[in-house]
């Protein structure tokens, strides 16, 4: 009899023990996550903590491929069936879908002082808190050092305009039989920097959207000529078609690509699939006409709307936000910090990798060179209409199918038809 | 030999059994279906039995079909019908505002008239040299060929293939660094960009889907030519009769009714064509091989301003060439039947 009651007290006990426990894991939060490098890996390990230190939550990272990020999260969210929290780069395009923070953060004031400007990005009609950028990334061009080191040419130097670069690359490409001098990834928002640099305005004096004038002409006049040339392959804009976004990541990492105009966030890539096969540089933005500058912009954790969950996406982003979580989090992925205090004090980069460190420091230069416009427009919540218009209409007249002037004129159709459709 | 006979019992005691257990199974059904059967009586049975099956359809089909038909009639970004603004017949104009339809470039929606005009082209070419292939294939492996079984599985294989696994084996073997330019290479030619070329990319998208669905029109075909009657053959044989005319009095008249299938049916899927196209060439260069379907996805799912309405109307319009399509294949047939 007393074995059969410590038996049922033992039962018991663990039944009790695991109802508890069942009973405390209630909350299951989803991320939508999409990995550039090893980020997921290094945001894993930062949610084990929280989940250690809350029994009672559990964050599930669903990790998806950019393209879902890019096309199935929002009609998901449209139809009210998002994730509670995901990782987005339309940052004021998706802003309607995000949830207020504010009344579930701790504090405030820190949330302002820490991500005071990206706050802008990710709420341009209002002052919400929704999320914090995970990277600041910054477009500018790499260049393969050690390709112009065999063919004897000089490279450019600070200040050296789109032209002296597109000449010098030709050269070194020449002499080394290299297939593609110069890349660029398939992307209206990689243009724009270069189209700004050249004069480009892209708001009018009221500071509704213009696309189409003279200083964005001069960049697309640049790459139609540069495809027609050879400068730049047809192979990577030409094949494929709409605003479909291609890299050439791979070709460049591969050697055969002299310069490669893409952004921050290549460096943990380029540092893990190169290495030291050859020298991979970062330069700052060639200048244009009006100015030397790349584009801002970059990825940000927000906090979804259709969550059922406010309080513990609230407890989760305060948690994700601090400064020493977020220092780990930019150290061990090589990015660009997206915390005001961080990009100031600095952060210790996980890297010994010369040609990493040097990228780093190049692009983390080049934020103060970004030039207004260029901010505007990242801050602009319908910017993608703009990108999709102008890589679209561009490569339509890069193959043949329409000339300059008529991609021009079609670019402005695009974007007021699309921007009359969102505002019916 | 007592061995043997116990054998037997066994197996005539299984076989019993089964008999037993499958009649028992189908017991269960005896009396929900006999209740059914009182209340509609003997004439609504068998719409009974095709309820699920409408069901389905009309859950997946028919009223999605209705659903696309409103929201061709509405604007904005919204999602869902009741959030919608009512536009009339707005979208429509707007697909349809040319100021020569020969000319994808003077219309409003250009890319509209391009995805169709792609379409045509593509579908007259795959269509013209899928059933040309297919029939070829299908009377050589007709004849007593050695390997025939082997030969027959080889052509079906493909068809087994998932569109996206198709488009990716070609896209490897056809890019730059690609197996077929490294043979050009290797045999001192230069190499060719192929999805550069709006030509190629056409030619290699026409190809690849011949290609893929070769198998199985081939497979209509051969059940066809197997259908027809050996003593006609034989009969012309005896009388003398050439090969040539023995193809076009009896073969191909006799194939006529899988003939006209597979025509059908190549020339729907034709216009319906997507995802290996999508996957191979992306649409381009350019717009070049960009079909309408892959017009009506990024209309409505990839640009930031998902415009459901133009998709929807778009897809009305394909629906209705799709429509007109298959009354022609009707008429085709009961011409034919009528002599």
């Amino acid at each position: 009899m007393t074995i059969n009651l410590k038996a049922l007290l033992t039962v018991t006990s663990v039944a009790a023990a695991l109802m508890a426990s069942s009973a405390l894991a209630q909350t299951e939060l989803r991320m939508m996550w999409y990995n550039d490098g090893s980020e997921g890996e290094v945001m894993q390990t930062i949610l084990d903590r929280f989940e250690a230190d809350n029994p009672d939550i559990t964050v599930v990272l669903d990790v998806v491929p950019y393209k879902a990020v890019l096309e199935s999260l929002p009609i998901q969210l449209a139809a009210g069936a998002g994730p509670d929290l995901a990782r987005v780069t339309d940052l004021g395009g998706l802003s309607e879908y995000y949830l207020d923070l504010t009344p579930y953060v701790s504090d405030t004031e820190y949330w302002e002082t820490s991500f005071g400007p990206f706050l802008d990005w990710l709420a341009p009609d209002s002052d919400r808190i929704s999320g914090f950028m995970t990277q600041l990334t910054v477009t500018g061009p790499y260049v393969n050092k050690t390709l112009f080191e065999q063919a004897e040419v000089t490279m450019p130097g600070d200040g050296a305009t789109w032209d002296d670069w597109a000449t010098a690359v030709v050269i070194v490409a020449d002499k080394l039989d290299i297939p593609i001098p110069m890349a660029w990834d398939r992307s209206g928002h990689r243009v724009a920097g270069p189209a700004i640099a050249m004069g480009a305005k892209m708001f009018d004096a009221d500071g509704n959207p213009a696309l189409v004038d003279d200083g964005l002409k001069k960049m697309a006049q640049r790459l139609y000529d540069w495809h027609q040339d050879g400068t730049m392959s047809k192979e990577l804009w030409g094949s494929v078609s709409g605003s479909t976004y291609l890299g050439a990541n791979e070709d460049f990492a591969n050697g055969q690509v002299v310069f490669y105009m893409s952004g921050s966030w290549q460096i943990p890539q380029f540092a893990n699939k190169i290495g030291d096969a050859f020298d991979w540089w970062a330069v700052p933005a060639p200048c244009g006409d009006a100015a030397c500058t790349g584009m801002p912009g970059g990825a940000a954790l927000v906090a979804l709307q259709d969550t059922k969950y406010p309080e513990e996406v609230g407890k989760l982003m305060d948690f994700l936000a601090q400064e020493e979580n977020l220092a780990e989090f930019y150290g061990k992925t090589l990015f660009i910090p997206g915390h005001l205090g961080l990009a100031t004090g600095g952060v210790e980069f996980a890297t010994d990798d010369p040609r990493a460190k040097h990228a780093l420091e190049t692009f983390s230069a080049a934020v103060p060179t970004i030039s207004q416009t260029a901010f505007d427009l990242q801050g602009y919540k319908n910017n993608r209409v703009m990108f999709n218009a102008l890589i679209s209409r561009l490569n339509e007249a890069i193959v043949g199918e329409l000339t300059l002037e008529q991609a021009y004129t079609r670019m402005e159709e695009d974007v007021a038809n699309q921007l009359a459709e969102l505002n019916r | 030999m007592a061995n043997l006979t116990d054998k037997i019992k066994i197996s005539d005691r299984l076989a019993g059994a089964a008999a037993w257990l499958v009649h028992q199974f189908f017991r269960l059904f005896e009396i929900p279906l006999s209740f059914i059967q009182r209340i509609v009586g003997v004439r609504g049975m068998p719409w009974i039995f095709l309820l699920p099956n409408l069901a389905f359809f009309g859950l997946f089909v028919v009223i999605p079909l209705f659903i696309n038909f409103a929201f061709s009639f509405t604007g904005g970004t919204d999602l869902f019908l009741s959030d919608r603004v009512y536009t009339g017949t707005e979208q429509y104009g707007f697909l349809l505002d040319c100021e020569t339809f020969g000319d994808p470039i003077t219309c409003r929606e250009d890319r509209f008239w391009k995805g169709l005009y792609n379409t045509a082209t593509f579908t007259v070419f795959q269509v013209t040299f899928l059933v040309l292939f297919s029939m070829i294939t299908a009377l050589i492996l007709n004849r007593e060929i050695r390997g025939r079984g082997f030969f027959r599985a080889v052509f079906f294989f493909p068809v087994l293939l998932s569109p996206v696994v198709v488009a990716l084996i070609w896209k490897w073997i056809l890019l730059r660094d690609g197996i077929l330019n490294a043979f050009l290479v290797s045999v001192g030619l230069d190499k060719i960009l192929f999805f550069v070329s709006p030509e190629w990319s056409m030619f290699w998208a026409v190809f690849v889907s011949i290609w893929a669905h070769m198998g199985f029109y081939t497979l209509i075909l051969l059940a066809g030519l197997q259908a027809i009657p050996p003593d006609l053959y034989e009969a012309a044989e005896m009388d003398g009769t050439s090969k040539e005319r023995v193809f076009w009095r009896i073969t191909l008249p006799l194939l006529w009714p899988n003939l006209l299938v597979v025509v059908v049916l190549a020339l729907i899927k034709g216009v319906q064509i997507f995802d290996e196209v999508f996957v191979l060439t992306g649409g381009g260069p350019g717009t070049a091989t960009q079909f309408i379907v892959q017009y009506i996805y990024n209309t409505g799912f990839t640009e930031p301003v998902r415009n459901f309405g133009l998709a929807s109307a778009a897809s009305i319009v394909l629906g209705l060439v799709l429509f007109v399509l298959t009354i022609t294949q009707l008429a085709a047939t009961r011409a034919r039947d009528n002599g």
